[in-house]
């Protein structure tokens, strides 16, 4: 039985490498052989349209010889890394699980005379071990939204602020520009901060708790499109009204298509861009790079944007939902 | 030492436990270079016995003397024994099987830390050799068949340098070529002057191999004798009590009743065999008889009667029911044929131990009546009710959990289970094993009123008088094999104990 | 005086055998501390919802509300226990399944439907089917494998989650009917949270079905002494898997409810740790993990005690993710008051305690 079970988990390991090794099977000396290694494509709707866009962009007909490996766990991500090293990749894109413990690694890479470009998450170690950083600040991002929210004009801010998971690099970024503002402003007030660890059920209840209370709020501040939506649950089930001419104002941020389009329809009123695209800045830098260019500025940051339920249009769903 | 050429002597050993008097000044000897057969029927003190020599057990009195040692050697651990040079292979094979041969040899032995893992394996390879133990060191253990394993056990205890090897129960599992391999293996250590105390229930292997044979019974020391001065019969009479020469029979008031005559069974069971182990044997039983399987424990009785109720996996024979062939692969279709079986392990097979009173003894009329059809609790109460007051189950109400009860309690509860589904065929396996004498007679009224109402029954029993008086015929078991079948004037002691002991003709 | 005094002592004899005094005492324990805390806690509000039906609010509604997938998996967990004496982790997975499952049925090809393409009773039927052949699965492991249920059930604990996106294309399927947004939330009319409803649903049913079958008896037969049932015609290995397909079902309908509540799932965190919340309310129930005799009831209570805990944490702010050190304490003192040494300890102060009575009444 034993045996059993050790078959069935094996034929399920045979299988899931057959899937990552499917497309593998390029040839052609001309190819750039580019390794990636990405968080799990199902972690979220951000991720599936991130791992979307890097397959759509580095494909053969765009003269790459791509391989993928997906791990939410860093150790595995970095036994990947020294996959593609042994494999001899031309460069190595990483959005890493965690900030630590790449140093070792990298310096093989460069050894090797591998090029990493890192994506989507920065990690601690020697600007040198890397060619560029391409990434999202979610502090800006912070900012947007807090400016945006400051334009509303209102009386006075009550504000429920759903976080995301504690230390994140979104969270402490999306969070640091509401708790400044906060601190600064005296009419800004917030009924309740919790973290929701980017759960749409555990928001629903948060919500649900601070309306359980009887305490009112005008604001909701979401870290996330699913918290956010989560958040609305509630209120819909309280009947609070929330969106244009609503009681409440909801924000979310990731600009997932299904948000986007709860704002077209009015019954959200802001969501934060969390640029996922990030293959067109690396397929640039990699160009250049053949060309025998050198980046000046190691760390690049997307342009991210911020959208009204006031402003939106179809197109803006259509172009930046994920 | 008062024995010359000893290698071991127990004096006086007492060992009790609450309400227990398990070995009561028991002597044992044991020489250089004699295999010693401890014999007894279970609880008569033998496991007791070796757990005081190999120190799992404390005695509370007497002293144990070693060749070699000017003192009575006191031991108090498994580790003190092996130190004194006692060894033991247990039934159930303590090695590890994941390791390799020659590390199971030498786990655990070594007072350095690193191991030197040539050296290890060439020692090993040698001792194997030495004792012809088909068996490569680096091997890993699960890899050899159950025999060689064990024989991996004694070499492990041999080159320990131990003079008194314990084997308890050893060649349970083996076949008959491996118990041929292991007693070669025995004398040869027997000519290396290592003395063996053999612990089986096997009466053929005792004759075959054995020098001496140390009786027990109820805690006490029957005799130590030679083979030859020990026929069987005599064997078996010392060990379940019975003197020989006072064979005059108490089969006084068993029943004349037998039945309706020959042919006309009720159950017929032919070539019926099963994956515990029994050979194939034939069986019937007549309406309204009561019969029994009598032999040494061990000898099968009990994987017989499984097998008719298929509680075994059975592999082949056929059973029929009055005369039409029938199917039973499963407990439910016994069941459904009107058979009833109370198990002989109480605590293991019969009670349902949280469950109430009054769910354990409508259990098996509720599994056969379906599980779509429960009866309500009006019913099952009317049913507890009942078979409580016929059977003088005292308990304190029927929510009471069963294991709350006493034993005997508990085997009535089972019994009333068995009543309620009106079985035609009932299998009744050690019914009164550790019950209170009234509730014994009680049982054994109970059969006969049963059969005498046109219920077959069978009897099972390790007490022979309780079988001579209830049953009206015995089907006699000896090493897994029916052997014999008595009936009339030959129900008795003696004739029972020369069939168990059986081949004594031969010889 | 001593007639009066046998006869409360045998009351609270009854109380103390019945397996409902754990639930109850932790509820009453939290009731205490919410009433001297802040008696808010138990007000109930009636407001209207944006259509204009009466809808009650309030703490102890959200309770009736959010504990119900709870309550509901805890009666196919208590059956599993009881049956297997282990337990299935992997629920909360098989929800996610479950609920992808629906989803996909409701939108046909297209992940944002403007209607559903297929009934609700149709979706959540093919659902049901998907979790109780998970379920069946995990049976045939323990029962005919006998495989540990935690080490069986651990295959689709891993391997659930990216199942159910599988079974969408990784795409997020959203409903927006108003009707099916009425199984997680309110039926027009009805001021109750229908999950209260579907969950009493579920506990009557599993009434009826303890009642007027003997899945109650075979069950606890099987996990008390599995070889005493056989040999009293019971089939044990199909015992326990049906009690994992009969999971597998409670699975659906907590999947139902889940996905209803947003109209939408998220595969990844949608139930997520609920199989360590269902497990926790066999065991506040009272029921022994190893398996055995049960109490579906005050398994059932236990599973809102659970939620009871849960909404008085995040009303005095709790932070969420430190929850679950907070169900920890409660499952060690659980665990530890179950401990047969400390269990005789209690037993033996109460001796003391009571033998210092009577020589003081004595002297």
């Amino acid at each position: 039985m034993k045996k059993f079970l050790a078959l069935v988990l094996t034929g399920m390991m045979v299988l899931s490498l057959a899937a990552c090794g499917a497309g593998k099977d390029t040839k052609g000396s001309k190819l750039i052989k580019v390794g990636i290694i990405n968080n799990d494509p199902n972690e979220s709707g951000y991720r599936t349209a991130n791992v979307n866009d890097l397959k759509a962009t580095f494909c053969e007909a765009n003269g790459y010889d791509a391989s993928f490996a997906y791990s939410l766990k860093n150790d595995e991500q970095i036994s990947y890394a020294q996959k593609f090293i042994a494999d001899e990749v031309d460069y190595l894109l990483l959005s890493a699980a965690a900030t630590a413990g790449w140093d070792s690694v990298l310096q093989d890479a460069k050894k090797a005379g591998i090029k990493v470009i890192l994506f989507d998450r920065t990690i601690d170690a020697d600007p040198s071990l890397y060619e560029a950083s391409i990434v999202s600040d979610m502090a800006k991002e912070g900012e947007t939204a807090v400016n945006w929210l400051a334009s509303q004009n209102l009386d006075s801010y009550s504000i429920i602020h759903i976080q995301g998971a504690m230390g994140s690099a979104a969270q402490i970024g999306r969070s640091g520009a509401l708790d400044a503002k906060v601190a600064a402003e005296a009419n800004w007030n917030i009924v309740k901060q919790q973290t929701a660890e980017w759960n749409a059920e555990t928001a629903q209840q948060i919500v649900q708790s601070v309306i359980d209370a009887g305490e009112s709020f005008n604001v909701i501040y979401a870290e996330n499109d699913d918290m956010a939506k989560g958040a609305v649950a509630a209120l819909d089930k309280a009947n609070i009204s929330h969106g244009v001419n609503g009681d409440v104002i909801v924000m979310g941020y990731d600009c997932n298509k299904w948000a986007l389009e709860e704002l077209l329809a009015g019954k959200w009123n802001y969501d934060g861009q969390c640029n996922p695209f990030q293959s067109s800045y690396i397929n640039d830098i990699i160009k250049k790079l053949e060309a025998g260019e050198t980046i000046a500025n190691k760390t690049i940051v997307m342009d991210e944007k911020g959208f009204d339920a006031s402003t939106i249009t179809q197109d803006d769903v259509n172009n930046y939902g994920i | 030492m008062n024995r010359e050429n000893a290698v071991l002597e127990m004096h006086g050993i007492s060992k009790s436990f609450p309400g227990v008097k398990a070995l009561q000044n028991v002597d044992f000897t044991l020489c250089k270079g004699e295999i010693h057969a401890l014999m007894g029927e279970n609880g008569a003190g033998k496991s007791t016995l070796i757990k005081v020599l190999t120190g799992v057990y404390s005695k509370d009195e007497g002293e144990i003397l070693m060749d070699g040692f000017d003192k009575p050697v006191m031991i108090h651990s498994p580790q003190d024994a092996q130190n004194v040079g006692i060894s033991t292979v247990y039934q159930e094979i303590t090695l590890c099987p994941n390791l390799s041969v020659a590390e199971n040899m030498f786990i655990g032995r070594g007072k350095e830390v690193l191991t030197d893992w040539k050296k290890m394996n060439e020692d090993a390879g040698k001792i194997l050799e030495s004792l012809e133990i088909p068996a490569k060191p680096t091997q890993q253990l699960s890899s050899c068949s159950i025999a060689v394993q064990q024989m991996v056990a004694i070499a492990r205890a041999v080159d320990m340098d131990c003079k008194v090897l314990i084997l308890d129960e050893p060649t349970s599992s083996l076949d008959d070529l491996e118990v041929a391999k292991l007693f070669k293996l025995m004398r040869d250590l027997k000519a290396r002057g290592v003395g063996i105390i053999f612990v089986t229930h096997f009466l053929d292997q005792v004759y075959e191999v054995c020098d001496k044979i140390t009786v027990l019974r109820d805690g006490k020391l029957v005799g130590e004798y030679t083979i030859a001065e020990l026929p069987r019969v005599l064997l078996v009479s010392k060990m379940l009590g019975k003197d020989l020469d006072d064979l005059s029979d108490i089969r006084s008031e068993s029943q004349e009743y037998k039945g309706d005559g020959a042919g006309k069974a009720v159950f017929e069971a032919e070539g019926l065999v099963s994956d515990a182990g029994i050979k194939p044997f034939d069986f019937y039983i007549n309406k309204g008889e009561v019969n029994g399987f009598t032999g040494l424990l061990g000898s099968g009785r009990s994987e017989c009667v499984r097998a008719i109720f298929g509680a075994d996996r059975v592999l082949g024979g056929t059973v029929k029911k009055d005369g039409k062939v029938i199917k039973i692969e499963k407990p439910i279709d016994a069941m459904k044929n009107g058979i009833a079986y109370l198990p002989e392990d109480r605590k293991r097979d019969g009670i349902v131990g949280d469950l109430s009173v009054r769910d354990n003894i409508i259990l098996a009329l509720q599994v056969l009546k379906g599980f779509f059809k429960p009866f309500t609790k009006a019913q099952a109460s009317k049913f507890a009710d009942e078979y409580i007051k016929l059977l003088d189950i005292k308990t304190a109400s029927q929510d009471t959990p069963i294991s709350a009860l006493s034993g005997g309690n508990q085997q009535k509860v089972i019994l009333a289970r068995w009543l309620l589904t009106h079985p035609e065929y009932l299998i009744l396996d050690e019914p009164t094993r550790g019950i209170d004498v009234g509730t014994k007679i009680d049982i054994q009224k109970l059969v006969l009123k049963l059969a005498s109402e046109g219920m077959s029954v069978t009897f099972i029993s390790s007490e022979t008088d309780e079988m001579l008086r209830t049953c009206s015929r015995l089907v006699v078991m000896r090493d897994r094999k029916v052997v014999g079948q008595l009936t009339g004037d030959d129900l008795n002691q003696n004739m029972i104990m020369n069939t168990i002991a059986g081949g004594e003709d031969n010889e | 005086m001593s007639k009066d005094k046998s006869n409360g002592s045998q009351f609270w004899n009854k109380i103390k055998r019945s397996q409902m005094l754990i639930p109850l005492a932790a509820l009453l324990i939290m009731v205490i501390f919410n009433l001297i805390a802040d008696p808010s806690f138990f007000a109930i509000k009636l407001g209207y919802s944006s259509a204009g039906y009466p809808v009650l609010s309030g703490y102890l509604m959200t309770i009736l509300d959010c504990g119900s997938e709870l309550a509901i998996l805890a009666i196919g967990m208590t059956l599993v226990t009881a049956a297997c004496g282990g337990q299935d982790i992997s629920v909360g997975a098989t929800i996610a399944v479950g609920g992808s499952v629906m989803l996909r049925v409701l939108c046909g090809g297209n992940s944002h439907p403007e209607t559903m393409q297929a009934p609700i009773i149709v979706a959540f039927i093919v659902g049901a089917l998907a979790t109780m052949a998970l379920g069946a699965f995990n049976g045939v492991l323990v029962a005919k494998f006998k495989i540990q249920p935690m080490v069986a059930t651990l295959i689709l604990f891993t391997a659930g989650r990216s199942i159910a996106a599988w079974v969408n294309n990784n795409e997020l399927p959203i409903i927006k009917d108003v009707e099916f947004t009425y199984f997680g939330g309110f039926i027009p009319g009805i001021p109750i949270p229908t999950p209260f409803f579907i969950a009493l649903g579920c506990g009557i049913i599993i009434f009826l079905v303890l009642k007027f079958t003997n899945l109650g008896l075979y069950t606890q037969a099987v996990g008390i002494n599995e070889s005493s049932s056989k040999l009293n015609g019971l089939n044990p290995d199909f015992i326990k898997f049906l009690s994992f397909v009969i999971l597998g079902l409670c699975v659906a309908v907590a999947a139902l409810i889940k996905v209803s509540r947003l109209s939408t799932i998220n595969y990844s965190v949608i139930a997520k740790d609920i199989e360590m919340d269902a497990i926790l309310a066999v065991a506040l129930g009272g029921n022994k993990l190893s398996g055995g005799k049960f109490n579906m009831g005050a398994s059932i209570l236990g599973a809102y005690v659970i939620q009871f805990l849960t909404t008085t944490l995040y009303k005095f702010d709790v932070p969420s993710d430190a929850l679950p050190a907070y169900k920890a304490i409660v499952v060690i003192a659980l665990v530890v008051m179950s401990a047969p040494s400390v269990r005789e300890k209690l037993q033996s102060i109460k001796k003391s305690l009571s033998s210092k009575k009577v020589s003081k009444e004595v002297a």
